[in-house]
């Protein structure tokens, strides 16, 4: 296995009214690709922080955050950008779908920023649809569609730009259990055809999908292990 | 992502808001709108008063007595009595006048004119047969004025169309029948064809009499009201304005060109005169609409902003997928332009209808300004890449974590 991401030393501090907050205060860990790990803590642990420095949405104050060998730590803006549409598919708790826009064209936006032609968008964007369980619901528009169909759209516009790492933020947040249970089942099938999952949340049931848990508490990993009594989903399409 | 994507995009966005899109470009499509109709109705009038004072006559110089001067009182110009036929012969036949093609002595006054039950108030000119070449008239019915009838003081007259339906009505030939004028009994032999034009313009509002007749029974006095003259052609104009001025300066014994008794102008003058007043008359018109463009621009800005903020989330969720900053700041600058475009393409199908309309019903010529139709599609997608710089500026610098949180 090979080291995808390596976090050195990482801290952000936001100055609050003068005073200097450390959301995260030195963090350092790695993670190989094919892993599927869980990054869980208390709210103001740091774990929002560490999922935006994850993601390419921000930069650390100090410290290196290397992803697939490129050192984004000190990237531009439109560098940036770019490595979120080249290797980073994101889930958002929110599910973040364009609004009155269909499934098709909504997993088709990556694409379109990456320059893709119209063509090969439409091929790839049905394809992620119908992996995801959603051949019939192509030309849908968001609201449409439920929670948890909104959430598989989300993924299939994660997964079009076959993405160094899937990160995923409290994606079960909006969801009921049967649903979020779906959603799992998908990540845990990714998984196991190779892809790189890492996601964020606070409920231990959720967090229990995953093969490595990383806690945080105050800007710190407290604990970081693998787990042993994982719950694994068959997903069925 | 190609321009031809961003554009789809942006009407995409806009068809979603169709009140709202509306609304903006209202004030873009009256913006372009009252400017066409404005400067179209502007060059409209300037072109109908400008085709008036070419029909008076081609090449015309025209010469006017000074006004009096009575130790510091000073009359009205053309008051004078400094005009005389002697004058007007001089110029035809002097050696020292090369340039002048003929020679129209003329006497006017207004008077009471009756034929029968009718009367009306006109224009009287006492003229020779020079002017009906002079200033370009041409009898429809009969003759004209000719040289027996004003060396013989004949009681003739002839008549303007609109005189002759005045006083004999419509579909009546006046030809051989008799009009007072001033207690002097005139019989018509001619009417003039049509010039066109209204108000003080109306050139159909005259009655012409031999000029002899003008001077003797009508006027009582041996003076000109004025002599028009044609040049040769319109390149000699300043010099037979020259010649004609130095020989009548000569013949009224005086030396100083500033206490001349007299001034003559070109119909250049009264063109140039009137082109920039009419001129001044549109650009003003222009100007106002400008500031009604200018009111719509803001317009724009305001929905853009406003779009803007109601967006972020979308805006951040299209930075997080990997929109540069190019990317959005493109999206909603074309997303302004194509609302400032439309808006700019309905405001000249407005600005036309409302151009037409008007100058049917002000029955003036229907003029189409198409460097103002230009200029004024230009200047739409201008005020949108004015108006859209801002909020598009302001979408491209959000954060993407910023926005992604907005609720």
């Amino acid at each position: 296995m090979s080291e995808i991401i390596s976090v050195n030393e990482v801290k952000k501090i936001y100055s609050v009214g003068g005073q200097e907050i450390a959301a995260l205060d030195g963090v350092s860990f790695t993670i190989q690709k094919g892993e599927f790990v869980a990054i869980m803590g208390p709210s103001g642990s740091g774990k929002s922080t560490l999922m935006h420095l994850l993601g390419a949405l921000d930069t650390p104050s100090s410290g290196t955050y290397t992803l697939d060998n490129q050192d984004v730590s000190a990237m531009s803006d439109d560098q940036l950008a770019e490595i979120r549409n080249h290797k980073i598919g994101f889930i958002f708790q929110a599910f973040n779908l364009l609004p009155r826009t269909t499934a098709l064209k909504n997993v088709s936006l990556p694409m379109m920023y990456a320059g893709i032609p119209k063509t090969e968008r439409q091929k790839k964007a049905t394809h992620f649809l119908e992996l995801v369980g959603l051949k019939d619901r192509l030309q849908n528009t968001s609201s449409q569609l439920s929670g948890g169909q909104q959430q598989r759209v989300a993924i299939a516009r994660a997964l079009t730009m076959s993405p160094s790492i899937l990160l995923a933020d409290e994606p079960t947040g909006n969801l009921p259990t049967n649903q979020s249970f779906e959603i799992m089942s998908i990540f845990q099938q990714l998984n196991e055809e190779g892809h790189t999952v890492i996601m964020i949340t606070h409920e231990p049931d959720i967090a229990a999908h995953a093969k490595r848990v990383i806690t945080l508490r105050d800007g710190k990993i407290i604990k970081d292990q693998l787990n042993k009594k994982r719950a694994v989903r068959k997903h069925s399409k | 992502m190609d321009i031809i994507e961003l554009f789809l995009e942006s009407l995409g966005t806009l068809t979603l808001n169709k009140m709202r899109t509306g609304l903006a470009m209202l004030g873009v499509v009256i913006g372009i709108g009252s400017v066409i109709a404005l400067i179209s109705l502007g060059q409209a009038s300037q072109k109908m008063i400008e085709s008036q004072i070419q029909s008076l006559g081609s090449n015309l110089l025209t010469v006017s007595p000074g006004s009096q001067s009575n130790g510091s009182v000073r009359g009205a110009a053309g008051s004078g009595t400094s005009l005389t036929l002697a004058d007007a012969e001089a110029i035809e036949t002097s050696t020292a006048v090369t340039t002048i093609e003929s020679v129209s002595p003329e006497v006017s006054t207004r008077a009471q004119v009756i034929a029968g039950r009718n009367n009306t108030n006109t224009q009287v000119i006492g003229v020779t047969p020079a002017y009906a070449n002079v200033h370009k008239f041409t009898v429809e019915q009969g003759n004209f004025i000719t040289q027996q009838d004003v060396s013989g003081s004949r009681k003739v007259a002839v008549l303007g169309p609109q005189t002759a339906v005045d006083l004999f009505g419509e579909g009546v030939s006046p030809i051989g029948q008799s009009i007072r004028v001033n207690n002097v009994s005139l019989t018509v032999i001619g009417i003039t064809t049509s010039k066109g034009g209204s108000g003080f313009f109306n050139q159909d509002d005259t009655i012409f009499v031999p000029l002899t007749v003008a001077q003797k029974q009508l006027v009582g006095s041996t003076h000109l009201t004025s002599i028009a003259l044609e040049a040769k052609s319109a390149e000699v104009m300043t010099r037979a304005q020259d010649e004609v001025g130095y020989l009548l300066l000569e013949r009224h014994k005086l030396t100083d060109p500033t206490e001349a008794d007299f001034s003559i102008f070109s119909q250049n003058d009264i063109l140039s005169t009137a082109t920039q007043a009419t001129s001044t008359f549109t650009s003003l018109l222009g100007g106002i609409a400008a500031i009604s463009l200018l009111v719509g621009g803001i317009g724009i800005m305001n929905i853009m902003l406003v779009t803007v903020t109601e967006r972020t989330r979308e805006i951040g969720l299209r930075k997080s997928l990997g929109a540069k900053k190019k990317i959005v700041v493109a999206q909603f600058l074309i997303e302004a332009i194509v609302l400032t475009s439309i808006g700019g393409l309905i405001g000249v199908v407005v600005g036309v209808t409302a151009s037409y309309v008007i100058s049917t019903l002000l029955s003036l010529p229907f003029a189409l300004s198409f460097p103002a139709i230009g200029l004024a599609i230009g200047v739409s997608g201008i005020t949108g890449v004015v108006f859209g710089w801002y909020p598009a500026q302001k979408a491209a610098n959000l954060q993407p974590i910023e926005a992604l949180r907005y609720e």
